[in-house]
């Protein structure tokens, strides 16, 4: 029952949003009208528990405004309205999402608005997602809500807004007690279930993609497992099944994004049994592909390791060059050429210099283990002008 | 999102602003209480924006302690009266970009000293290191 009302929860916010509810006030009438739904339905769910909740949630609206008279009206026009479509039911999905990933919010604040008013978390679940006092995460919502409750609500706004909401959402995975790339997964769903849009079947089929490979990405004890060293034998096959045929209706209706690129990268990763029959000059097409869409340096810099995998590590080291210095995990990516191009200590130095820089503890243990691994190799003693290893 | 701590040093760190480093016993109780009512305003601003994770002042007396084999008790050093880094407290805050995070150090930096003046302090800001992302090629 917590997943039916989980995913019920949007669509009758969306509904009553669409209908003219003030934000802020349909949320608390929604909740309440879940707490009720718990209370009541013991063992048996009734059987359109949709309309069910929109008429106990409208109902709530009414009495919050009982007092105002000119409200009242208002809301029982609402009440009155018919039962919405299914087309209705779609748009209500992607009016909700778009108002909470609206454009004069920061990223952090539509994170948070969006798994509460859609992902249907509670607020203490999303604070310890995040680590964050769950006073602070009430403090970012209600906020968030502040700043939408002005906006117009009847035209969907920018999808691509949303989809990078949910790509950030994805992109946090799993840290705490709440998954995230889970939930990013299962907002992903329900919003492609409402529009034919190519890119959000690319970004669906990009998640799906990469959550195949979750076991692989990391050890027990937390250490990243970089793609070329990943027990091949735990990907889930049946997500990236899932994840190749989404993509490839995506990719038939001939309207490529920079998600759709992605996925179809992350898809020809997948498609390899071994790292060896990897086909890197397919991957390096789609990076010429997504540097065209895109002017994002992470591109440029993803693209030099394939460029060095198609002609040769020298030329990785060239597509390189053209790289800002100030992008992240650049001296990484130019440690793993070099060491490829055979030149192990300047390789072990980069890796070094690349922990320094490392913007998360797992891939400092990785890249530093790298550079002790070549050091070790090839014999190096440990200079007084070393790091120390504490 | 990213996390940072904001570090309040009673020294260390660059050179404080001219006519700015006097040091706090020297100011006026009403100086002194209008600096840590400022350091309580801080934290509840960020706290209304959403940003507030968590804070402490730390006692200036610290002690070095080490391991010293199996079964021995732990070797400390210490007091310093004079180390070169000394750090008076801290902030840590969850906000949207580094930019964001410089314009925070910079607001609690503002703090009111001697007539009710800034004094410019300088405040170190450290990103902590998070989890890595799930997209990576």
């Amino acid at each position: 029952m917590n997943d039916l009302l989980k995913d019920l929860t949007p669509q009758v916010l969306g509904i009553l949003v669409r209908r003219g509810a003030d934000f802020a006030a349909a949320e608390d009438a929604v909740q309440e009208a879940l707490i009720e739904a718990v209370r009541r339905w013991t063992g048996t769910v009734p059987e359109d528990p949709k309309g069910w909740l929109v008429r106990v949630a409208s109902r709530k609206l009414v009495d919050a405004h009982r007092s105002e008279i000119a409200r009242r009206r208002r809301e029982e026009r609402v009440h009155r309205e018919p039962q919405p479509g299914p087309t209705e039911q779609a748009d209500d999905t992607l009016l909700l999402l778009s108002r909470c990933c609206h454009p004069s919010l920061s990223s952090a604040s539509a994170i948070a608005l969006t798994l509460r008013a859609v992902g249907g978390l509670t607020t203490a679940q999303i604070a310890r997602a995040f680590f964050v006092p769950e006073s602070t995460m009430a403090q970012r919502i209600s906020r968030a809500k502040r700043t939408v409750t002005g906006a117009r609500f009847d035209q969907p706004g920018d999808i691509h807004a949303v989809l990078r909401v949910l790509y950030l959402i994805f992109n946090e995975g799993f840290s705490g007690e709440v998954d995230l790339a889970v939930e990013a997964i299962r907002l992903t769903r329900q919003l492609a279930a409402s529009t034919g849009d190519p890119e959000v079947a690319g970004l669906l089929a990009l998640m799906l993609l990469h959550h195949a490979r979750r076991e692989a990405r990391q050890t027990e004890s937390g250490a990243l497992v970089p793609l070329d060293e990943q027990d091949r034998s735990t990907w889930d096959t049946a997500l990236i099944a899932e994840g190749v045929e989404i993509l490839q209706r995506a990719l038939a209706q001939d309207r490529l994004g920079e998600y759709q690129a992605q996925a179809a990268i992350a898809a020809l990763h997948d498609d390899a049994a071994t790292s060896d029959e990897t086909d890197w000059p397919q991957i390096l097409e789609w990076y010429d592909e997504l540097m065209r869409l895109s002017d994002s340096p992470v591109v440029a810099l993803n693209r030099a390791v394939a460029v060095g995998h198609v002609d040769g590590s020298l030329a990785g080291l060239r597509a390189l060059a053209d790289v800002d210095v100030a992008v992240p995990r650049r001296d990484a990516v130019a440690a793993y050429l070099h060491e490829r191009a055979g030149n192990p200590a300047e390789a072990a130095r980069l890796y070094a210099v690349a922990a320094q820089k490392a913007p998360t503890a797992a891939e400092r243990d990785h890249l530093i283990t790298r550079a002790a691994h070549l050091n070790t190799r090839s014999g190096r003693s440990t200079g007084s002008d070393e790091p120390r290893a504490d | 999102m990213a996390k940072y701590l904001l570090l309040k040093h009673y020294r260390g760190g660059p050179e404080p602003v001219p006519g700015t480093d006097v040091p706090m016993d020297q100011w006026t109780p009403d100086e002194v209480k209008a600096h840590i009512a400022f350091m309580q305003h801080v934290a509840d601003v960020f706290r209304e924006r959403g940003e507030y994770v968590d804070g402490q002042a730390l006692s200036p007396e610290g002690t070095f302690v080490r391991y010293d084999g199996e079964g021995k008790p732990p070797v400390t050093d210490g007091p310093f009266a004079e180390t070169k880094d000394l750090i008076a407290g801290w902030m840590v805050i969850d906000v949207d970009s580094q930019e964001r995070a410089y314009e925070a150090a910079s607001f609690l930096s503002s703090a009111p000293g001697p007539g009710g003046r800034s004094i410019h302090e300088w405040i170190e800001v450290r990103p902590f290191l998070s989890e890595p992302p799930v997209v990576s090629e």
